[in-house]
C-alpha cells in the first residue's frame, strides 16, 4: 500500500530530476567549455595555438549531471526524510561518543610516540625515511603551526592570514643567526621565538583596534610584504636563492653524521640518515605537546579566559573591564612565538630555506586546518592537518593511478586543486569544523555534568552551548 | 615634466582595471559583508576565456576585424564569467549564509585556491601570450630629449569601455527596480525580504554583475598586457581589494576612485623610486588605510551597534 501511495510521486521526482540534471548540465557545459573544452599550447613558431578536448569536456558535464541526478533523486528526498525525523537527544550515540572522545587521545598519542619504530619494522630502513619525514614530520609541523594559530584564531577569534610571516621570522632568524654566529639550535630556538613573539606585538599593536575581515587583510598584508622584503633584501637573505648549509640541529653537541664524533659512531650503530630522521620526528613531537600544553594551560589561567571570552563578545568584554588591546597582543605574541619556534625547526629540518616557503598558500593552508578542525579545539585541528597535509602527501604516492588514466597524469598537480576543494566542501558541510563541540574551560561543580559530556551531539547550527559556568 | 604626464597615462589606464575589479569587492560587501576572496581569480578565469574566445575567433574563423572581434570576445568573457560566478555563489556561498562570521571567508579562500589550480592544471602553468593588438600611439608632447609622451590606442580603448561601462552599470544601480532591490538588501536584508525583494536572487544577481565586470576588466587586462597566467589572480585581486577599501567599501564612486589612486601610486612609485618594492607600496598603503582610515575616502563611518 505504501508502495502504491508513492509510485507517482516518484515519477514526479524522476522527471525533476532529470530536468535538474539538464539544467545542470548545460550550466557545467557553458562554464567548462573555454576552459577545458580548449587547450592552449605553443606550437614550434612559439605561437598560441587551440587544441581540442571535446571526449574530457562531455566527461567531465556528463559526471556532473549524472551526479546531479543521483543526488536530486536519492539524496535530497532522503536529506528531507531525516530532516523530518525528531533529533535523537542525549542517546546511546552520545555516550559512544563520549567514550571514543576518552580514548582517542590518549590512542593518538600513543601511536605518534611509536610511529618512527612501527615505520621502521614494517617498511625496513630504506622505505621509513619517507615514511616518517614526509608524512610525520610534514604533518606534525602543521599541527604545531595549527595549534599555535588556533590560539589567535580559535581562543581569541582573531583571524590572521599572515601567519607564515612569524614562520618565515623563525626560520631566517635561525638561518641567519646559524650560519653568521655559528650559535647551537639550542640556543636559537627560544630566541627565534622571541623574535617572532616581538615581532607578533610589532605587527599586532597597530591592526588591533580592527575586526573581523579588515583584521585577516591586514595581516594578510604584512604577511606579503615580509615575504617582500625577504625577495628584495638580498645583501642579507640572498632574494630567491634562498639560504642554503644551515647547520642541522645536533644530539644535544652530538652530530648526526658519518664521523668518529657522529650519533651513530658513538652508539656504536652503523651510520644511516634515518637516526636523524627519527630525531628530527621526536623534536617536532616535543614541540607540538609543549604547545598543545601551554594551550591547555593557558585556557585555565584568567588570560585564557579573557581570549575567549573576546571571541564570543568583544563589546561585552570591554565592558567588563578587560583590556582588550593587551589581550589581544598576547595572543598574537603567543601565536607568533610558536610559529618562529615551529620556523626554526623547519629551517633546521631542511637545511635549506627560501622565500618560496612563506607565500600566503601556506597562511591558508594553516588557517584551513585551525577552522576545518573545528576552532578552538586541539583534537580537531590535529585531525585536520592529519587528512589535509597526510592527504596532499598521498598524492605524491599514487602512481597505480598512472595506470588507470595513463601515462601523464601526474598526481602531484592535483593537490592544491583538491585542497582548495575540500576546503569549500567541508566548510559547506560543517560550518564549525570536524569537531564542533567545545570543551567547557570552566565548569561549576555542581553543574550536572551529562548535559556538558565533551564531544556531546552535533550542533551544526550557529553557537554550540557554552557552558553557563564562568561563576564567581 | 613629460615622464610624469606619460605615467599619468599608464596610471590611469591601470586604475581603470583595478576599479573594474574593486566594485566587485565593494558590490558584494555591500550586500553580504563579505569579502569575496576568490574575486580576484574570477578576474584571471575571465581573461583565460577571453584568451581562449580571442584565439577562436581568430584562428580557427579567421576574423578579420579586430575591433568586431574583441566586441564578441567581450561579451562572451562577461557572459561565461557570470555563469561562473553565479555557479561559485550558488555552491560555495549561499549554503553559508547566516553561518559564523569567518565562515564565507574561509569558503572564498578555498574557491581562491580551488580556481587558481583549476587553471594551473586545465591550461598548463605556462604564462599564455597573445599577439600584440593596436599598437599605433597618439604622440601628445615631444621633448628636444627624444622622450615622446604618447597614447596607445590600446590605452584607449581601456579608457572608453571602462568608461562606458561604469556608465551604464551607474544607471543599472541608480535607476533601475533591479538596483532599487540592491541597495534595499544593502542596508537590511530582513526588511527587504518582508517587503517582497526576493534576497537569494538579488545577491545572485550582484555576483553576476561584480563578475560581468571583472570580466571586462580580465579583457582589457589581456589586451593591454598581452599576457596572463594562471598566477594573475592574487596580486591584481589584492590591488584592486585594496582600491575598495582605499575609496570607502560599499561605495561605487569609492571604489572607482580608489582604483585609480592605487594605479597612480603604483606606477608613479615605479617610474620614481623602484619596480621590486611596487607591491610592498600597494601593501602598505592597503595597511595604512586601514589602521587610520577604516572607512575610506568615500565611505560612511562604520557604527557598531550592540
Amino acid at each position: 500500500m505504501v508502495q502504491e501511495a508513492s509510485r507517482p510521486a516518484s515519477r514526479v521526482d524522476l522527471v525533476r530530476a532529470l530536468r535538474e540534471a539538464a539544467i545542470t548540465a548545460l550550466i557545467a557545459f557553458g562554464m567548462f567549455l573555454p576552459l577545458i573544452g580548449f587547450n592552449t599550447v605553443q606550437n614550434i613558431h612559439n605561437e598560441l595555438v587551440l587544441e581540442t578536448r571535446w571526449p574530457l569536456l562531455a566527461a567531465l558535464v556528463g559526471i556532473i549531471a549524472v551526479g546531479r541526478f543521483l543526488y536530486a533523486l536519492l539524496m535530497a528526498p532522503w536529506l528531507a526524510r531525516r530532516a523530518m525525523r525528531p533529533r535523537k537527544q542525549h542517546g546511546e550515540g552520545a555516550v559512544w561518543r563520549a567514550r571514543l572522545g576518552r580514548w582517542l587521545i590518549p590512542f593518538t598519542l600513543g601511536f605518534a610516540v611509536v610511529y618512527p619504530p612501527l615505520a621502521l619494522s614494517v617498511v625496513g630502513f630504506q622505505g621509513a625515511v619517507k615514511w616518517i619525514d614526509n608524512f610525520g614530520v610534514q604533518i606534525l609541523i602543521y599541527v604545531m603551526l595549527g595549534w599555535g594559530l588556533n590560539i589567535v584564531v580559535g581562543l581569541a577569534g582573531l583571524l590572521d592570514l599572515g601567519y607564515v610571516a612569524f614562520y618565515a621570522v623563525g626560520a631566517y632568524s635561525y638561518a641567519l643567526l646559524a650560519k653568521t654566529f655559528g650559535l647551537s639550535f639550542w640556543l636559537l630556538l627560544p630566541l627565534a621565538g622571541c623574535l617572532a613573539a616581538f615581532w607578533g606585538i610589532l605587527l599586532g599593536f597597530p591592526v588591533l583596534r580592527l575586526r573581523g575581515d579588515y583584521l585577516a587583510i591586514v595581516t594578510l598584508a604584512f604577511g606579503e610584504i615580509i615575504r617582500l622584503v625577504l625577495i628584495n633584501w638580498v645583501p642579507v637573505t640572498n632574494g630567491y636563492a634562498g639560504i642554503s648549509s644551515i647547520p642541522r640541529p645536533t644530539f644535544f653537541g652530538i652530530p648526526f653524521n658519518a664521523s668518529d664524533e657522529g650519533f651513530a659512531a658513538r652508539l656504536g650503530l652503523e651510520f644511516s640518515p634515518i637516526y636523524r630522521t627519527i630525531f628530527l620526528y621526536y623534536l617536532i613531537l616535543a614541540l607540538a605537546l609543549v604547545t598543545a600544553a601551554v594551550t591547555l594551560r593557558l585556557r585555565r589561567l584568567p588570560i585564557g579566559r579573557a581570549w575567549e571570552a573576546l571571541r564570543e563578545d568583544e563589546i561585552a568584554c570591554r565592558s567588563l573591564g578587560i583590556n582588550t588591546t593587551n589581550t589581544k597582543l598576547t595572543a598574537f605574541a603567543m601565536g607568533a612565538m610558536f610559529a618562529g619556534f615551529a620556523g626554526s625547526f623547519f629551517a633546521a629540518r631542511q637545511g635549506f630555506i627560501s622565500p618560496e616557503s612563506f607565500t600566503f598558500m601556506e597562511s591558508a593552508v594553516i588557517v584551513a586546518i585551525v577552522v576545518l578542525g573545528g576552532m578552538g579545539s586541539l583534537l580537531g585541528v590535529a585531525i585536520a592537518a592529519v587528512i589535509m597535509i597526510g592527504g596532499t602527501e598521498i598524492m605524491r604516492e599514487l602512481d597505480f593511478l598512472k595506470v588507470v588514466f595513463g601515462n601523464e597524469f601526474d598526481p602531484t598537480q592535483y593537490r592544491m586543486l583538491l585542497f582548495g576543494f575540500a576546503m569549500v566542501l567541508i566548510m559547506v558541510w560543517k560550518p564549525r569544523g570536524l569537531i564542533a563541540t567545545r570543551e567547557p574551560s570552566a565548569l561549576l561543580s555542581d553543574y550536572p555534568v551529562a548535559a556538558t559530556a565533551p564531544l556531546g551531539p552535533r550542533s551544526d547550527v550557529a553557537e554550540p552551548p557554552l557552558v553557563r559556568g564562568h561563576g564567581p | 615634466m613629460e615622464v610624469f604626464t606619460q605615467q599619468l597615462i599608464n596610471g590611469i589606464t591601470l586604475g581603470s582595471i583595478y576599479g573594474l575589479i574593486a566594485i566587485g569587492y565593494t558590490m558584494v560587501f555591500g550586500i553580504i559583508g563579505m569579502v569575496n576572496f576568490a574575486h580576484g581569480d574570477v578576474f584571471m578565469v575571465s581573461a583565460f576565456i577571453a584568451l581562449v574566445t580571442l584565439l577562436v575567433l581568430t584562428t580557427w574563423f579567421g576574423m578579420g576585424s579586430v575591433v568586431l572581434a574583441l566586441l564578441i570576445v567581450l561579451i562572451v568573457a562577461m557572459l561565461l564569467t557570470s555563469l561562473v560566478n553565479w555557479t561559485i555563489e550558488r555552491v560555495a556561498y549561499r549554503p553559508l549564509r547566516g553561518s559564523f562570521r569567518l565562515a564565507p571567508l574561509i569558503s572564498a579562500i578555498g574557491m581562491s585556491i580551488f580556481l587558481s589550480n583549476f587553471v594551473q592544471v586545465a591550461q598548463g602553468p605556462r604564462v599564455k601570450s597573445i599577439p600584440p593588438l593596436f599598437n599605433d600611439v597618439i604622440v601628445l608632447m615631444s621633448s628636444s630629449d627624444g622622450y615622446d609622451v604618447s597614447v596607445s590606442y590600446k590605452q584607449l580603448m581601456v579608457w572608453a569601455v571602462t568608461a562606458a561601462l561604469l556608465v551604464a552599470f551607474w544607471f543599472v544601480v541608480t535607476k533601475t527596480a533591479l538596483g532599487r532591490a540592491q541597495r534595499a538588501c544593502e542596508q537590511d536584508q530582513k526588511m527587504a525580504a518582508l517587503l517582497g525583494i526576493d534576497v537569494d536572487r538579488t545577491v545572485s544577481i550582484t555576483f553576476v554583475i561584480a563578475a560581468a565586470l571583472a570580466a571586462v576588466a580580465g579583457t582589457m587586462y589581456l589586451v593591454y598586457y598581452g599576457v596572463i597566467s594562471f598566477a594573475d589572480g592574487f596580486v591584481p585581486g589584492v590591488k584592486a581589494f585594496t582600491a575598495a577599501v582605499l575609496g570607502g567599501i560599499g561605495s561605487l564612486p569609492g571604489a572607482v576612485l580608489g582604483g585609480l589612486l592605487i594605479g597612480l601610486i603604483e606606477t608613479m612609485w615605479s617610474a620614481y623610486f623602484s619596480t621590486d618594492y611596487k607591491d610592498v607600496a600597494a601593501f602598505s598603503i592597503l595597511a595604512i588605510t586601514m589602521i587610520f582610515l577604516p572607512q575610506g575616502i568615500l565611505g560612511r563611518p562604520d557604527v557598531e551597534k550592540v
